[in-house]
């Protein structure tokens, strides 16, 4: 009883938080290693070999300077931001398995913290909290630059955010849950979400881009012309939180096309290669853990490739675009799950 | 006049976006594996041309002195007046040495003039390119600083005798 209600848990929320620290620390360091390659640099190269132990650099610098807050921002809400930023973009992470169920000692365990029934509603209204941190820090900034950016965010990810929900939606038709793991062993074999609808992943990969604030849709941030947008009046590790944010936030919406789209941790038909069952479980996490390190590198790959948008452009995109194409794969998902059953 | 083609006018491959996109991302994709021309600087060291006008030096003769005859020459023409002379008789043959020789190396602006005008090749542009100090004071060149023997400025001179 003990076992399985605490201590369990506790070992898997450890795991998961450590393996999100290190998973974001490192997607800075590829950050500006990958925005160095494309711009014909070498990059961060020295701390430690290759410049491995930079984003531990980066943290202590941070850490050790001094926390400004302006004489007229709101405090208590200036405070709360980064941390409603963290508390969301950690959260999330509780409800997506890694891996297939493995035996241990004798004990089913689960690979996710846990495995609610309602998993991906869970994500999803997370993941919209995400808007109050950015508004939050906007408005309570006192700043004109901070203001609007924090106005942009949230203008922004109320227009995809309803795109992402329809585009779920044709998930959820095959699926016929909304339990990440029955969603995930719906995507068997080769029947992958990403090849069935196309359209959908397409749209959901698009808002995850919009709603985790990346180039090209980096409207909220907008360095030329908003001066660091919501986070212009932040320093120290308040700064360092909204940044761990958004990495961490990049992290979950891998994570979810990963599980919503590319099949989880599921690797076509290894089943008949006849392997033991830990070596099978251990190449399914491994490849999870591969997918999601690709969907990173394209998340950052699209950055240093694409500009941004103009601010009407984008709600154009949302609306007259993203939102009626995610409605027709809605039609196409219902289409196809009718044919296939 | 014919119709000029803006460049708003995009064909319908063009509208769908995606394409672009895939091109553009190519693009940056086959940056990544270019070879990169950073050069890490205090590892590897940059080996400046012939032509490169560094800090001026004194040139110092194989056995051991300078070739300056303290004309004054290059302090005249100095545009920044970063060049102080101060003549002395001697007992070699040419009869007159600088006593004193400075450069403040926060006025030099590397233009070569001194070099230029000089009519013993005394003065020459050397290849270093690390100037550091500390302080005000640190930044004035003297002697022991500005000599420097002529075997390691032969690259230079040979530059300037051939484009004279």
């Amino acid at each position: 009883m003990l076992i399985d209600f605490i201590l369990i848990p506790l070992v898997k929320i450890l795991i998961i938080v450590v393996l999100m620290l290190l998973t974001v620390s490192y997607s800075v360091y590829f950050e500006r290693k990958i925005s160095a390659w494309a711009q014909n640099r070498i990059g961060p190269n020295r701390v430690g070999p290759a410049g491995i132990f930079q984003p531990f650099a980066d943290v202590f610098k941070l850490l050790f300077k001094e926390d400004i807050v302006p004489k007229v921002a709101n405090k208590p809400l200036h405070t709360l931001a980064p941390i409603l930023a963290l508390f969301v973009a950690f959260t999330t992470y509780a409800v997506i398995p890694i891996g297939p169920p493995v035996e241990i000692f004798g004990k089913m365990i689960n690979l996710a913290v846990v495995d609610v029934n309602s998993g991906v509603l869970l994500v999803l209204a997370l993941t919209s909290l995400g808007v109050y941190a950015i508004t939050f820090s906007g408005w309570s900034s006192g700043s004109k630059y901070s203001l609007l950016g924090g106005v942009r965010s949230s203008a922004q990810m109320i227009s995809y955010e309803i795109s992402m929900g329809f585009s779920v939606a044709g998930v959820l038709i095959f699926a016929e849950s909304l339990r990440p793991s029955d969603i995930i062993s719906s995507q068997s074999g080769w029947m992958w979400n990403a090849v069935l609808q196309p359209i959908g992943f397409l749209t959901f990969l698009t808002a995850s881009f919009a709603e985790t604030n990346r180039l090209p849709f980096d409207l909220p941030e907008a360095e030329p012309e908003l001066v660091g947008g919501y986070h212009t009046e932040y320093s120290s590790m308040k700064f360092a939180g909204f940044f761990l944010a958004e990495y961490a936030n990049m992290i979950i919406a891998s994570a979810m096309i990963v599980m919503l789209y590319l099949g989880g941790w599921q690797v076509p038909y290894i089943e008949t290669l006849g392997l033991s069952a830990g070596l099978q479980a251990s190449l399914q996490i491994a490849a999870f853990f591969v997918k999601i390190g690709a969907l990173l590198f394209f998340f950052i790959w699209v950055r240093w490739s694409i500009p941004r948008f103009r601010y009407d452009q984008l709600m154009d995109l949302g609306w007259k675009v993203m939102f009626p194409l995610s409605l027709l794969n809605l039609v196409w998902a219902a289409i196809l799950a009718m044919i296939m059953n | 006049m014919a119709e000029k083609k803006r460049l708003k006018d995009l064909t319908v491959w063009q509208k769908a976006y995606i394409p672009e996109i895939a091109k553009g991302l190519a693009l940056t994709l086959k940056t990544m594996f270019k070879p990169k021309f950073t050069m890490e600087y205090p590892e590897v060291k940059f080996l400046p041309p012939s032509s490169y006008r560094g800090r001026p030096v004194l040139v110092e003769e194989a056995g051991g002195e300078e070739r300056c005859v303290a004309c004054g020459l290059c302090a005249r023409v100095c545009p920044a007046l970063a060049i102080e002379v101060q003549a002395a008789e001697t007992e070699r043959e040419k009869e007159r040495y600088p006593e004193r020789f400075e450069i403040n190396m926060l006025r030099c602006i590397f233009c070569g003039f001194c070099e230029e005008v000089c009519p013993e090749e005394a003065i020459v542009m050397s290849k270093d390119y690390e100037m550091v100090f500390n302080n005000r004071e640190d930044a004035i060149y003297g002697k022991d600083k500005l000599l420097v023997s002529v075997s390691q400025l032969q690259d230079r001179i040979n530059f300037l005798r051939s484009h004279k």
